[in-house]
């Protein structure tokens, strides 16, 4: 009697790791060391240029996994931005807490903000809801602008008292051997290396959750992922408060540092979100690499060119305007495009070996 | 008393203006679903249009505008057979974010140009006439034509979608694409005139915004919230729910400003929420969309 | 020379490839019908022919001259049009509105105006001004093809006419197809329904997976040699 050939047994798997991902996970942790350890050797300029260029990295990477990833293409995260710096001020100031409570409580209070401000904005949707949620920041622009013991139309400071309540100043200055000013500026540097690293450890982790897999689905084909039965409305809400809660922190973050708040600034239409968007769209939308090559490039951009004005602006629309014509997955996008190369390791690949029989 | 009647009177005057801000914004969403996030810096683009056409040639804006208007009109086609019709197509982000630096570009360019400082349009006696309507209340000669060129551009659009060929090919497009296309209308030149016909509403709208108040080239996002929020409050795809969007707009910021003038603009953001609560589709909608 | 020939006609969907090769022609006068199983490359057929779906210019020629790369809107100008499948008329336009856009790009003179084609089917006179999505299925239908009667087209494509419809509004239907061949018009029907195709077309083509797998005229043909050519062995 013939034995029919067996097939071998089948193991399957979902890996997301790559050979070149494990390789970068290693040099990352390698550059945080690095990072950490950079105001031992820098000057305060290079900290403070480093502290602009981790805020925008946090910034864009929550306007990614907003616009690339939930579909929620928002002009209004400015809402959010100068909503964590008030909130900072506002607990620093009339609430006494020093900042290193202060930055994620703000950043708690603007999830609790964006609960209502989500359920408003989301009866619109597409390019509708992206001017709602310009709207929305201007009513908190304007309702700030009338909240007079944090300084009304004109703003405030961060008094000397609560400046100096940063803790580990002293402990700073000592080891460093640097003044106040420039021992905030570092404490402030660790901070922000902090958020951008936990704000990329949160967006990673999203990704690769089963949730990140519904949002892959949400942005490739909404209403086929709706048939299967994800479940839209509560992963886009989900998405926007956890946004909301980063940016507030980030925001909180950036007041913190500038020691000087206003409306108009906290709630700029183009720092918190024009520049966040070139930078998205520069590098990549929709991956999370693109944000970090795209803040490289303006952190460059900004340093060499800003003094020319309104020519840098328009240069930056420009830019801006050939990229989505010309390279709409932007520089990351056209990297990909010449080798297959990750990163950040989110997508997943369908794993099949075949399982030896003996161990069967 | 009077004053609230003054108020209201005023609101009615100034939903005109938004009517005509608004009226290029659904025009161009109602044929072609772009919303142009450079439409407020269109409108201030256009009133510096006005204002060179009637400076260098010395024309009443009255008559400038009417100069205006076709190039206007060419400009506008030409942007959107050059540079928006490439970015039309299933994805959301293109026009977005196209428009969005578009308005960089234009407000940035307006500044280099002519500088940050106010401008005007003159028009002589015109621009202080005003009829007394009895009991001490009187309205401005310049809001009224505001409203009454609302009405009348409103009642030219509706003219044109449903009463002409082409605006049956406007409406068409909008609904199916593909089978317009089927029907022999070539879609790239429909979008590039719906646009050009947008930027003559726009250049009407530039004339009474420079009439009524001083422009310089920053204010621009702040008129295409306002356009946007009438679009929203009348509902979509209705040229009279525009005016009556524009209206309550209108309405609510001046009444909001008679509580206290520095809530005038933030009153007509908390309106427009309100009415996104309460009749997400807007108080007019058209039955289908 | 025939009116419409398509030459090693192929058609992609992005990557997937819909058709291979189909040679077909059509001659003056003459009613085709395409058959086949869902899914086997029939209306992806007329789209190609149409416009909506670009090729190499030679895989399509009218009176021997290459269309294949045309856009539809030029298409429709030489005489060709598509009532497509599922009808999509316009629901922002009146019943009388669709017929009339029907002639927007075309305006060649010939029998069909509006009269003619409310005559044609009364019942677009009596709706004329009714919203399109108010219609029944088969009034529906007749606005389609009326819509593109408007252009007066040398050739009439018609995607699954019957689709969706009872048998006896149906017949309505294909009732008006005599007047329509009276006038002179060539007219290419893709049907799932096989025995009505059959009734009037002068020869038949069947699709399998994208490509030819049977023609003839419907007198020649035998059942067997149809279920085989339809379903593939």
């Amino acid at each position: 009697m013939d034995d029919a050939p067996t097939k071998p047994a089948q193991s399957f798997r979902i890996e997301t790791a790559s050979g070149t991902s494990r390789i970068a996970a290693s040099i990352a942790i390698l550059i945080v060391l690095v990072l950490a350890l950079l105001p031992v050797f820098a000057g305060r300029t290079l900290i403070q240029d480093f502290i602009f260029l981790f805020y925008m990295v946090a910034l864009a990477q929550c306007w990614n996994l907003l616009a690339g990833y939930a579909g929620l293409i928002s002009v209004g995260q400015q809402a959010f931005v100068g909503l964590g710096g008030y909130l900072l001020f506002a607990l620093m100031l009339i609430g006494g807490l020093n900042p290193l409570l202060a930055i994620p409580l703000a950043g708690a209070i603007s999830a609790l903000f964006a609960l209502p401000t989500a359920l408003i904005v989301f009866r619109l949707s597409g390019a509708y809801f992206a001017i709602g949620t310009w709207v929305v920041a201007e009513v908190y622009r304007l309702v700030f602008a009338q909240v007079k013991p944090l300084g009304g139309g004109t703003g405030t400071s961060l008094t000397p008292s609560a400046t100096s309540s940063v803790p580990g100043l002293e402990w700073v200055k000592a080891l460093l051997d640097v003044r106040t000013p420039a021992a905030r500026d570092i404490i402030s540097y660790w901070v922000a290396l902090a958020l951008v690293v936990a704000t990329l450890a949160a967006v990673y982790f999203i990704l690769r959750s089963r949730r990140g897999l519904a949002l892959g689905a949400i942005r490739d084909q909404e209403s086929a992922a709706s048939g299967l039965g994800v479940d839209i409305y509560r992963i886009k809400l989900a998405v926007y408060v956890a946004t909301a809660a980063m940016t507030g922190m980030i925001g909180a973050l950036i007041y913190l540092q500038k020691a000087r708040i206003s409306p108009d600034a906290a709630f700029s239409v183009l720092d918190w979100t024009a520049y966040v968007i070139f930078i998205v769209v520069i590098g990549g939308i929709g991956t999370m690499e693109g944000p970090v090559i795209g803040a490289i490039i303006f952190y460059l951009m900004q340093r060499y060119l800003a003094d020319f004005g309104a020519w840098y602006l328009i240069l930056l629309g420009t830019l801006g305007i050939l990229i989505m014509l010309f390279a709409p997955r932007g520089l990351w996008g056209l990297i990909l495009n010449w080798r297959d190369v990750t990163i950040f390791p989110i997508r997943r690949r369908l794993a099949i070996r075949a399982v030896d029989e003996k161990r069967a | 008393m009077a004053g609230w009647i003054e108020a209201v009177i005023q609101g009615v005057l100034l939903g005109g203006l938004y009517a005509l801000f608004a009226a290029g914004l659904s025009l161009m969403f109602g044929v072609m679903r772009l919303v142009n996030l450079a439409h407020g810096d269109l409108i201030v683009l256009a009133a510096f249009a006005i204002l060179i056409v009637a400076t260098k040639l010395g024309l009443d804006p009255f008559v400038a505008v009417l100069v205006a208007m076709p190039i206007l009109f060419a400009v506008g086609f030409a942007l959107q057979h050059v540079l928006l019709n490439r970015t039309l197509g299933r994805d959301l982000l293109p026009p977005l974010l196209v428009t969005f630096g578009l308005s960089i570009i234009i407000q940035n360019g307006l500044l280099q140009t002519f500088s940050a400082d106010s401008q005007r349009l003159r028009s002589g006696v015109i621009e202080t006439a005003s009829i007394p309507l009895g009991g001490g209340i009187a309205v401005g000669v310049v809001p009224l034509l505001t409203l009454l060129s609302a009405i009348t551009v409103i009642v030219l659009l509706n003219f044109i979608f449903y009463r002409t060929p082409i605006g049956r090919a406007f409406r068409a497009t909008s609904d199916d694409l593909e089978v317009a296309q089927l029907m022999g209308v070539d879609h790239r030149r429909i979008f590039a005139a719906a646009m050009g016909l947008a930027f003559v509403v726009i250049a009407i709208a530039a004339l009474y915004l420079g009439l009524r108040a001083n422009f310089d080239p920053t204010i621009g996002p702040a008129r295409l919230l306002y356009a946007f929020e009438a679009v929203i409050i009348g509902g979509l795809g209705s040229f009279w729910g525009t005016l009556a969007g524009g209206i309550v707009l209108g309405l609510a910021q001046t009444i909001g400003a008679r509580i206290d003038p520095e809530w005038q603009i933030l009153a007509g953001h908390l309106a427009f929420l309100a009415v996104l609560v309460v009749r997400p589709r807007g108080l007019f909608p058209r039955a289908q969309d | 020379m025939p009116l419409l020939e398509t030459r090693n006609l192929a058609a992609f969907y992005g990557d997937f490839q819909a058709l291979y090769g189909i040679d077909t022609t059509l001659e003056k006068g003459e009613t085709i019908a395409i058959i086949g199983a869902n899914g086997a490359g029939k209306s992806t057929f007329l789209k190609s022919i149409a416009g909506l779906i670009h090729g190499a210019a030679d895989s399509v020629l009218l009176d021997g001259v290459p269309i294949g790369a045309r856009p539809a809107a030029e298409i429709v100008k030489l005489g060709i049009a598509l009532v497509p499948e599922g009808r999509r008329l316009f629901p922002s336009l009146t019943v009388e509105e669709n017929l009339l856009i029907g002639r927007y790009g075309r305006k060649a003179p010939g029998p069909w105006t509006l009269a003619r084609v409310q005559a044609l089917f009364p019942i677009l006179r009596e709706r004329r001004s009714s919203a399109t999505p108010t219609l029944s299925g088969g009034q529906q239908q007749m606005v389609a093809i009326g819509r593109a009667l408007m252009s007066n087209p040398r050739i009439l494509l018609c995607d699954e006419i019957s689709l969706g419809l009872a048998p006896i509004i149906i017949a309505d239907i294909y009732a008006a197809l005599p007047q329509i061949k009276a006038e002179g018009t060539s007219v290419v029907l893709v049907e799932q329904d096989i025995v009505q195709a059959m009734k009037v077309a002068d020869r038949v083509y069947c699709f399998q997976e994208g490509r030819l797998s049977l023609t003839g005229h419907p007198r020649d043909l035998t059942r067997d040699q149809i279920h085989r050519a339809y379903f593939g062995t």
